[in-house]
């Protein structure tokens, strides 16, 4: 950020007034659906809209009774737990494909280093429903439809790109001469490994991983291919409720959603200002 | 194989390195660096020292020839196994460990026990002198005691043979002067074999045994400070190792130990450093300090010249003439009694004697 001049012209105060208008406008386009969604999943009523006690601040127009409904039942359980063991267990895939790929990618003897790069990162930008329509018959030929399995490599393969380029990012910093100073101290690739580069590369690592496991847990289209009813996942289940049974309680995972990403993003932020000191050479 | 009684601790058997298979950083490279010398590699940047160096390490593997440590071939062994210490230009302390840590990371590999590991830390820790600061992060400590911690690091396993690369190129003039003494002190006491990069001439004048000139990928010469300063064989080495004023001539006459060359200040006796036939060309090179402003008879060249330039440096007077055709010719008279005589624009005499003028084969031309 620039310093601020001392003296400003009507002009400049004109153009900057705008700008920071401009700029506002596109945040209220941009969080304002997100964040209507907070109050109305507190909505005592099974509606999608504000009602006239919610709008006069009634606290009887208020109530937890989404939130306990969501809890209570079955299905969203059975969701969570498809969630969290698919994601986990896709993050642990990627964040391992995911090093290993960035640390080959660092190396100074790799040969086609853009063409593997780019071939990596391809998920990121192929079209999800392209990928997911050529997963499903690829898992499915191999009798894998229709199991966590599938699944697991599907959001694997979505999150390997994140953690290949945070990590290639953290790498970019990492001074060469303290893998060649374990290796002159009679450290074999594992251990310079194990006890030099991992723990220096660990900010950019967790946080590829924490984008990972974000992509997993957010993903439905793979899942509508390539999951059955053991298969659902939270998104799935709320996209069958917003299908089959309008009801709030969708904006109460919403909510519960929303406030994860946040909790993510914000360990993303945390570790990367963390990383600037450890990571040496970052500057 | 004449000195057979000189230990030899390594050898570069025609070791040439290129990175992108067409040129060549270093060029059919032989080298000999004898047992418990501190042997230095010195040239200006990008003449091959480092990544010599980096050869030898095992960091970077030789397009063509051989190298031996002790006599044998290690072209097949990784640096972990090689057992050298190497101390890197930006130190390479591992920042997320304390000091002692550091020092105890290579003892740890090598399955030390944990009360050995205390005592070689604390022992190491003394030979660079820190005793105390085990506990400290990299970061916590100034770059003379990171340097020291690298030092340390990379003795503590008891290798027989250090290489250095630049290892005080970051420390200002007065931590650098110190740290020569002190790392010639720590060769010196271990008996070990250290094997130095540096660009700076005068750093390798004052810490090293011997001396490997480099320039372009090639060794230019190798000899103690000495011969170096005294005795340079290419003019590169002439040019590189402290001032030296560079006649350029003809060779007219050769006669034993001595020559005659014609420059455009008309002719000067010198001694060759090879066998010259008549009519080549020559690179005179005559130190600023050997020049004699005098009246005195005897001396084998003796020229009349205008002074254009006087520079006071403090310890002594610098004054620029025009020579021989050599516009820039230096000559350096100490700061003593009656100095004061010169100024600029006097006429003055001025000579030095044969065995002060070394004729050195042209190399304006050579690639």
């Amino acid at each position: 950020m620039t310093a601020r001049p001392t003296s400003l012209t009507l002009g400049d105060r004109l153009r900057g007034g705008f700008h920071l208008a401009a700029c506002a406008a596109v945040f209220v386009f941009l969080i304002a659906p997100m964040l209507v969604v907070v109050p109305l999943s507190f909505n005592a009523e099974p509606f999608f809209t504000f009602t006239e006690g919610m709008l006069s601040l009634d606290p009887d127009a208020y109530s937890l009774r989404w939130y306990r409904n969501v809890i209570q039942d079955g299905e969203w359980r059975h969701a969570l737990a498809n969630s969290l063991l698919i994601g986990l267990a896709a993050t642990a895939l990627a964040t391992a494909l995911g090093v290993l790929a960035a640390l080959g990618l660092t190396s100074s003897s790799m040969p086609c280093r853009t063409l593997v790069t780019g071939l990596l990162i391809s998920p990121m930008v192929t079209p999800i429903i392209i990928s997911a329509a050529g997963m499903f018959f690829f898992y499915s030929s191999l009798g894998l439809g229709q199991t966590h399995v599938s699944l697991i490599l599907a959001h694997a393969v979505l999150g390997t790109p994140f953690v290949v380029i945070s990590v290639t990012a953290t790498l970019a910093g990492f001074d060469r001469n303290l893998a060649r100073a374990a290796a002159s101290l009679g450290a074999g690739p594992w251990v310079v490994f194990r006890r030099i580069q991992l723990p220096l590369i660990a900010p950019g690592v967790i946080s590829g991983a924490l984008f990972a496991f974000a992509v997993s847990f957010d993903e439905v289209v793979t899942v509508l291919f390539l999951g059955g009813l053991a298969q659902r996942t939270v998104p799935r289940q709320m996209w069958t409720g917003v299908r089959e049974q309008i009801s709030p309680e969708i904006l109460a995972v919403a909510t519960f959603l929303v406030g994860f990403a946040l909790l993510l993003l914000g360990a993303v932020e945390w570790l990367r200002r963390r990383g600037g000191g450890p990571a040496q050479g970052n500057t | 194989m004449a000195d057979t009684d000189v230990e030899l601790h390594v050898e570069f058997r025609g070791v040439s390195k290129s990175y992108d298979g067409q040129t060549l950083v270093v060029r059919d490279l032989d080298l000999d660096v004898r047992k418990g010398e501190l042997f230095t590699l010195l040239g200006p940047s990008g003449s091959g020292k480092t990544t010599s160096l980096m050869m030898l390490a095992g960091f970077e593997a030789p397009t063509a020839g051989d190298i031996l440590i002790d006599g044998s071939s290690v072209r097949e062994t990784p640096p972990r196994k090689r057992g050298i210490g190497v101390v890197f230009q930006n130190y390479a302390l591992f920042p997320h460990m304390t000091v002692g840590r550091n020092l105890s990371f290579p003892l740890e590999i090598r399955g030390v026990s944990e009360e050995r590991q205390a005592e070689k830390v604390r022992r190491a820790l003394e030979v660079v002198r820190l005793e105390g600061l085990q506990n400290r992060r990299p970061d916590e400590l100034s770059g003379g005691q990171q340097q020291r911690v690298a030092i340390a690091r990379a003795l503590v396993s008891e290798p027989r043979l250090v290489l250095m690369d630049e290892p005080l190129g970051a420390l200002d003039r007065r931590l650098r002067e110190e740290m020569q003494l002190e790392i010639r002190r720590i060769q010196h006491d271990l008996g070990v074999t250290v094997v130095y990069v540096t660009h700076d001439q005068q750093e390798a004048m004052a810490m090293s045994s011997r001396v490997a000139v480099f320039h372009r990928g090639r060794i230019q010469q190798v000899a103690d400070p000495e011969t170096l300063y005294e005795e340079p064989e290419r003019e590169f080495v002439a040019r590189f190792i402290g001032d030296n004023n560079i006649l350029r001539g003809q060779v007219t006459a050769v006669s034993g130990g001595t020559c005659v060359a014609e420059t455009p200040g008309g002719p000067v006796k010198a001694v060759p450093v090879r066998p010259f036939r008549p009519g080549e060309p020559t690179a005179l090179a005559i130190r600023p300090e050997r020049v004699v402003l005098s009246s005195r008879r005897g001396l084998a060249n003796e020229f009349e010249a205008r002074i254009e330039e006087v520079l006071f440096i403090g310890d002594h007077l610098r004054m620029r003439l025009d020579l021989c055709g050599n516009r820039n010719f230096i000559v350096k008279i100490p700061n003593t009694v009656g100095h004061g005589a010169v100024l600029k624009g006097d006429r003055v005499r001025l000579g030095w004697a044969q065995m002060d003028c070394r004729a050195l084969p042209d190399e304006r031309a050579a690639v």
